[in-house]
């Protein structure tokens, strides 16, 4: 590597980013493809269904395995229709604008205390920010369209996205009380010491509100009225066909990756195994990933979508006034002696 | 009182929630039901009315008799009949037309039939690529019964004690 360094001189820096990038996108977009299939599979399971499972490699089955690439490859050959009434150049960028912040707020999520791109202190404050941007993808996909439904899906995902942010945002202000640091390495290092020391403990009311706000704000079943099937047919990507619609479907399953490994880094303990006894490493932040999305395939397909009113009263008259409250807690608690409860 | 403290806590441990992901992750571990068509079939039933066919005596001779009672029972005026004297002086239809996009398999032309002629088999996976393809005429519906007599002759005879 040295020598590399040597021979490349001052583009070694901008080659090495980029190949740390690689490493990062190149697996997520793997995993993206086969959380589609692990959805599907999981959700027919729980329906008493099988899900995919003829599509294999090299004429063997393999229970399914082969069906996302089928997939990429169906998709990336359907051909993109622009919709005549369709503001063009607004209608292209939107998928864009999706995949984009889905993608960028990898770069200061850490795999353990070494695998991380960028090692910034801020690193929570970017993520707010980057997720944040998410939502003008499905607000442009919805205006450039120039159609009802998809206008409609593009009203409600941005009502929704934008009430959700906030109790994630207070949410995550309790995590930065307890953990003293909006640095994510140095907020899953506070969680050292086994999986009782782990914030879902003491800021368990702020962890359901943050997983349930990461369903909402990845529009995911019962908060996927954005998308909204049965009312509005597809909601904002209605007029969207072939690899502009894949990437759109790309960035909700990238968010959602990368929701769950927030969930995993902010109150899971991130690469911290379990039990002081076990080696930490990038296993565990791998299973705790695993775990919160198989969460949110299970809330899938358990519950039915929930009314845009309900919606609303949920994040503003329930889930901010109980993170308050729990900032409140955290705060009071902080100036007694038994402030090391939240530490 | 109690019952509101008790909802307040149902409500923000999420209790009901949790009872639904319950059923749920407990069908995650039920037998699958799934029949793998291809592959699996369901079992069938000796009556089950599926492509129709016209069936021949055992020395050949058609059975249908041109009654016309199917072409007149038939809901969906499916059945087209015409009939003329052969030269042995019996009647016989010279037209016999099944329009299968009409037919809704109710099995009523089964039933009315004295003779046995007309008869609904087990057949269920044919298909046509044009709309004229699933136009029968006697031709394809003797040819149909010609290549299933074996299964629907025993079909009948199963059912015999109960009709």
């Amino acid at each position: 590597m040295d020598y590399l360094q040597q021979l490349l001189g001052p583009a070694w820096l901008p080659i090495w980013t980029l190949a740390k990038i690689i490493i990062i996108v190149l697996p997520l977009l793997i995993a993206v493809a086969y959380l589609t299939y692990a959805e599907r599979k999981i959700i027919g399971y729980m329906q008493v269904r099988i899900g995919p499972n003829r599509v294999g490699f090299f004429g063997y089955r393999l229970i399914g395995l082969g069906q996302p690439i089928a997939d990429a490859v169906k998709l990336m050959t359907k051909e993109i229709v622009l919709p005549t009434g369709a503001d063009k150049p607004l209608f292209l960028l939107a998928p864009v604008l999706a995949i984009g912040p889905a993608l960028a707020a990898w770069a200061v999520v850490p795999f353990t205390e070494d695998w991380v791109l960028a090692n910034i202190d801020a690193s929570l404050l970017y993520i707010m920010a980057i997720t944040s941007m998410g939502v003008y993808g499905v607000i442009v996909a919805g205006w450039a369209s120039n159609s009802k439904y998809a206008f409609l899906g593009a009203m409600r995902s941005a009502a929704q996205i934008v009430s959700y942010e906030i109790a994630m945002g207070f949410a995550l202000v309790g995590v930065l009380m307890a953990a003293q640091s909006l640095n994510m390495v140095d907020i899953v290092n506070a969680q050292r010491g086994g999986f009782w020391q782990w914030y879902w403990l003491p800021l368990f009311p702020l962890f359901l509100v943050y997983l349930i706000s990461g369903v909402a704000e990845t529009n995911r079943a019962p908060f996927d009225v954005a998308e909204g099937e049965s009312e509005i047919v597809a909601g904002f990507h209605l007029d969207y066909s072939g690899m502009a619609f894949a990437v759109f479907f790309l960035a909700e399953y990238a968010n959602m990756i990368l929701v769950s490994a927030l969930t995993s880094i902010m109150f899971l303990g991130g690469w911290l195994s379990p039990f002081p006894f076990l080696p930490d490493g990038f296993f565990w932040i791998a299973a705790k990933m695993s775990f919160v999305l198989f969460l949110f395939l299970w809330f899938r397909a358990t519950f039915p979508r929930y009314r845009y009113d309900q919606i609303m009263r949920l994040g503003w008259k329930v889930f901010i006034p109980v993170t308050l409250i729990w900032i409140l807690v955290i705060g009071g608690f902080m100036q007694t002696p038994l402030g090391y409860l939240f530490h | 009182m109690i019952s509101a403290i008790k909802r307040f806590f149902n409500t923000f441990l999420l209790i009901d929630l949790l009872k639904g992901m319950a059923v749920t992750g407990r069908h995650l571990f039920a037998r699958k039901i799934t029949i793998q068509y291809p592959d699996e079939r369901t079992p069938q039933s000796p009556r089950f009315r599926g492509l129709h066919a016209q069936r021949r005596y055992a020395n050949g001779e058609e059975r249908c008799i041109a009654c016309k009672l199917c072409e007149a029972v038939c809901p969906a005026m499916a059945i087209t009949i015409e009939s003329a004297q052969r030269a042995d002086g019996s009647r016989r239809t010279t037209r016999y037309d099944i329009d299968l996009t009409k037919c809704i398999f109710c099995g009523f032309c089964e039933e009315a039939c004295p003779v046995d002629a007309i008869v609904e088999t087990r057949i269920f996976e044919y298909h046509g690529e044009r709309r004229v393809d699933l136009y029968y005429t006697k031709a394809m519906l003797l040819a149909v019964g010609d290549r299933h007599e074996a299964q629907i002759a025993a079909d009948r005879a199963a059912d015999a004690k109960y009709r």
